[in-house]
């Protein structure tokens, strides 16, 4: 028995873990879907292009310059990635995305998808598709601590505990702040936030930038856990969509609290019958679609 | 998707019955350049690779009778080509059933299925249907890569092409070929009726203005789910064929790559026209044979294909030449 | 009346589009530093539109908006409320329903150093400082319409388009409003009213617009509106 709750406990700290990507992918979709009525799908080839910036940093672009001793570490690929990545999706928005509003909402699902593809292609053709391992985890957080049920990675733990203060700053931004109270009116009514004589389209292109910097931010926690792969967005993004249905894009927390959730139900799912881990968010959005069609958090029209 | 009925709208009386009369003449040329193709076709092309072409028009048909003529976006349709495939090759290669009854058990399953995701999709709309889609045909996915009998990683392989009848040996190219031919026409002619049914006047309806339809008092879901099972049944016909002219069934057809080429290929051709899928089909299948040099390069062209398809040309290729030539219904 | 000393806001020959449908059709208003004018009309006739239109609301518009001597026809709709210092009250109060009362009051950006300060506001409106806590859409029709108007004068706007109101309002509520208007003109606020009322709009304006089927199509002053009183029935009658 005690074994058991050993493992269980184990398993969840691991299911938890995966539980902070899917949370922080969510939130960047429910904020970009808030303000601009469009799922982004690159957003988990975009996770991708954040970890593959930090492998590039650490491992690539010494030897690119021909500088053979510059490694760019962890710490500031941390804040590079995301910048990089979110100007990558401001890009996006501005170029592509912004010619598509008047039309069905359906098209920039289809737009967005297109570019996953693209993105997808390009890692598979520089890139082993098997993974890369990421080698540039700080000194610092090699090791594991002793969490007394288990001994635990530390990068890990640090990963899940940096996530959830990501996720509730973000959170406390737009529900406590200036900014914040801008930004839920332009999800409400744009066009008469632009009447007051803010600046909407630009709110629109910085929004769509954070969300996908996010998404980058992710990725580059996401590097020393996982191997560095071009198809490791491609996966990840349709539980989120799952996620997405469970939740229900109404809420912010609502995205927050269903990822983390819903990494912890998939964690101990692989103690008590492994095979269904893989497909045990599916099928507990099949039951959200039976009992409460709006999401769990969502509101019904 | 709304461009070509805001159009159609905008049309007085008159010259709306000369469109009707050049859209009637339109359509047979279309008919005899269809049937002419499918016949001439495998006398200057490997019979395979025509065979491949005709798997994929079938299944963008049926894809476009739900997000052309409906107005849903399935990101899932994979899961009834695919699952279809896997269960014709199972059913023909383990219990040694004739070859026309496995797709059409194939067929079977990929409706029961259809009925399955359909009846849970349509309970969201719009971008939420197309996610829900994604989601539940990756069950699927997982299905076809854990369960005992679909081969893992390697597939279905070595599934006999078997008789016909018990007497027309398809290992035979040109009896295959014909066979193929014969589901492929027989596929389309049910499509098209269809769309020309009230039936399929009610699924316009629906595309063009839901709370309209729900107003005159039509059972919106019923029919929604109708389409999509019709649809996924279809999808399951072509995923079937597929697995006896290759004879084989991988995770490839069930993957979600799948589902966006299928879409790929209704918009590129032309959404809710009617020869549009097929000819999306040929150009997007033939594009990955005389692109299969590029290796994965393939992937971005197919992306950027997406992109400017969308930002550039959502009436797609039979949809803008029929513009052109004022044709509302090719 | 005194004769207006500069004309503050200019319309002429303004047309407007929402998608392909051609809404105005030519409006010509306008409207001294200091006045009020309303715009009289059934619904429809494009009232709402020629606000809308005014501050860049609409799919394309075209014609001449100027104000205080600039033109605004071309101008991106985020800067037209402060180079025209204007503020909007939309119709049905444009209340935002996931924020706060304060943060619905603090929400549009100062225009000008010349706004009312919070204070001010709490003193003008005492019934917003109680709910300023409360979400936009728990409040009543009347605080809604009270945050709506107060919002912009926070802001430091000169020109106020107020659209409908008064409407569903009970008669106390419209009596609170009349007074505001009132206080609102003698501070020297140029107005534009859209209402429906003309017993509430009558006795505070300058002068009538009665706009048709986008169109302006007859203009009072406010001292010819007695003897003119069948023409007007005639136009506003349903």
């Amino acid at each position: 028995m005690d074994v058991n709750i050993k493992l269980i406990l184990a398993q969840a700290m691991l299911g938890l873990n995966n539980g902070v990507f899917y949370a922080m992918l969510s939130l960047g979709l429910a904020i970009i879907f808030g303000l601009l009525n469009v799922i982004n799908f690159a957003h988990g080839a975009l996770y991708m292009t954040g970890a593959f910036v930090a492998l590039i940093l650490y491992s690539f672009l010494g030897v690119w310059l021909g500088m053979e001793w510059l490694h760019i570490g962890f710490w500031p690929a941390l804040i590079i990635a995301p910048l990089v990545v979110g100007s990558f999706g401001m890009l996006i928005e501005r170029l592509l995305l912004r010619w598509l509003y008047r039309y069905d909402p359906i098209y920039s699902l289809l737009l967005t998808f297109g570019v996953a593809l693209v993105l997808q292609g390009i890692f598979i053709n520089y890139f082993n598709v098997s993974g890369t391992p990421y080698p540039g985890q700080p000194e610092s957080l090699r090791g594991v601590v002793n969490l007394g049920f288990m001994v635990f990675p530390k990068f890990r733990l640090f990963a899940i505990v940096f996530s959830v203060i990501v996720c509730f700053a973000v959170w406390f931004v737009i529900e406590r702040t200036r900014i914040g109270s801008v930004l839920r009116a332009g999800t409400e009514k744009p066009e008469l936030v632009q009447a007051f004589g803010i600046n909407v389209p630009l709110m629109v292109t910085l929004t769509f930038g954070f969300g996908t910097g996010l998404a980058g931010l992710a990725g580059v926690l996401a590097a020393p856990i996982y191997s560095v792969s071009p198809l490791m967005g491609a996966d990840l993004i349709i539980v989120v969509f799952a996620v997405v249905v469970i939740g229900g894009m109404g809420s912010i927390l609502g995205a927050v609290v269903s990822g983390l959730a819903l990494g912890l139900i998939e964690g101990m799912t692989k103690v008590f019958y492994a095979p269904a881990a893989s497909t045990v968010i599916f099928f507990l959005m099949v039951v959200v679609l039976l009992v409460r069609p709006a999401g769990l958090f969502g509101r019904q029209s | 998707m709304n461009d070509a009925v805001a159009d159609a709208g905008d049309l007085s009386a008159a010259a709306s019955t000369g469109r009707s009369q050049r859209s009637r003449v339109a359509q047979i040329l279309m008919w005899v350049a269809l049937i002419a193709a499918v016949v001439v076709a495998p006398f200057f092309l490997y019979p395979v690779f025509v065979m491949q072409i005709l798997c994929f028009a079938l299944f963008a048909c049926a894809f476009n009778l739900l997000i052309g003529f409906t107005g849903l976006l399935s990101f899932g349709h994979a899961a009834f080509f695919g699952g279809a495939a896997y269960v014709a090759g199972h059913v023909i290669k383990v219990w040694g059933l004739s070859p026309l009854a496995g797709i059409l058990v194939g067929a079977l399953a990929a409706a029961v299925l259809g009925y399955l995701i359909g009846a849970l999709a349509i309970r969201r709309q719009g971008i939420y249907f197309a996610m829900i889609t994604l989601a539940l045909a990756q069950i699927v996915y997982f299905f076809a890569l854990q369960l005992p009998f679909t081969g893992g990683e390697n597939g279905l392989q070595g599934i006999p092409r078997g008789h016909l009848f018990g007497i027309i040996d398809l290992s035979q190219p040109m009896a295959m070929y014909c066979f193929v031919a014969a589901i492929f026409l027989i596929g389309f002619l049910i499509i098209y009726r269809t769309v020309h049914s009230p039936f399929g006047q009610v699924l316009q309806a629906i595309r063009e203005n839901e709370p309209r339809a729900l107003s005159l008092g039509y059972n919106i879901d019923r029919f929604k789910l109708m389409a999509f099972v019709l649809s996924a049944t279809l999808s399951g016909v072509a995923g079937g064929t597929k697995a006896v002219v290759f004879q084989f069934a991988s995770l490839t057809d069930v993957h979600w790559q799948t589902s966006g080429e299928v879409i790929l290929m209704t918009l590129l051709g032309g959404m809710g026209t009617i020869f549009g899928p097929a000819v999306g089909a040929v150009t997007i299948v033939t594009l990955q044979h005389e692109l299969s040099f590029m290796g994965s390069w393939v992937q971005v062209v197919i992306g950027a294909i997406f992109i400017l398809c969308v930002l550039l040309f959502r009436r797609g290729i039979v949809g803008e030449i029929g513009r052109m030539l004022r044709v509302t219904s090719v | 009346m005194n004769a207006p000393a500069e004309d503050y806001l200019r319309i002429s020959d303004l047309h407007a589009w929402y998608g392909e449908s051609h809404v105005l059709h030519g409006i010509d208003v306008t409207l001294g530093k200091g006045e009020i004018i309303t715009l009289l009309g059934r619904n429809g006739a494009g009232r709402t539109t020629t606000l809308r239109s005014i501050m860049g609301m609409v799919d394309r518009r075209s014609g001449s908006i100027q104000i205080d001597g600039e033109e605004m026809i071309n101008m991106p709709a985020h800067r037209i409320a402060p180079r025209g210092l204007i503020g909007y009250c939309p119709e049905e109060r444009g209340i935002f329903a996931t924020l706060n009362a304060e943060e619905n009051l603090l929400l549009p950006p100062a225009l000008s150093s010349g706004g009312m300060s919070l204070d001010e506001i709490y003193d003008m409106f005492p019934n917003l400082l109680e709910a300023r806590r409360r979400m936009g859409t728990s409040l009543s029709g009347g605080e809604q319409q009270m945050l709506a108007i107060a919002r912009i004068l926070r802001t430091g706007a000169r020109l106020l388009l107020l659209d409908e109101i008064t409407e569903g309002l009970a008669p106390v509520i419209v009596k609170t409003l009349d007074t505001v208007t009132r206080r609102l003109k003698e501070k020297g606020f140029t107005i534009v009213l859209v209402e429906q009322n003309f017993r509430f709009a009558a006795p505070l304006a300058d002068r009538h617009y009665v706009i048709e089927h986008g169109r302006v199509v007859d203009c009072f002053e406010a001292d010819q509106v007695e003897a003119n009183m069948d023409r007007l029935n005639h136009y506003l009658s349903v």
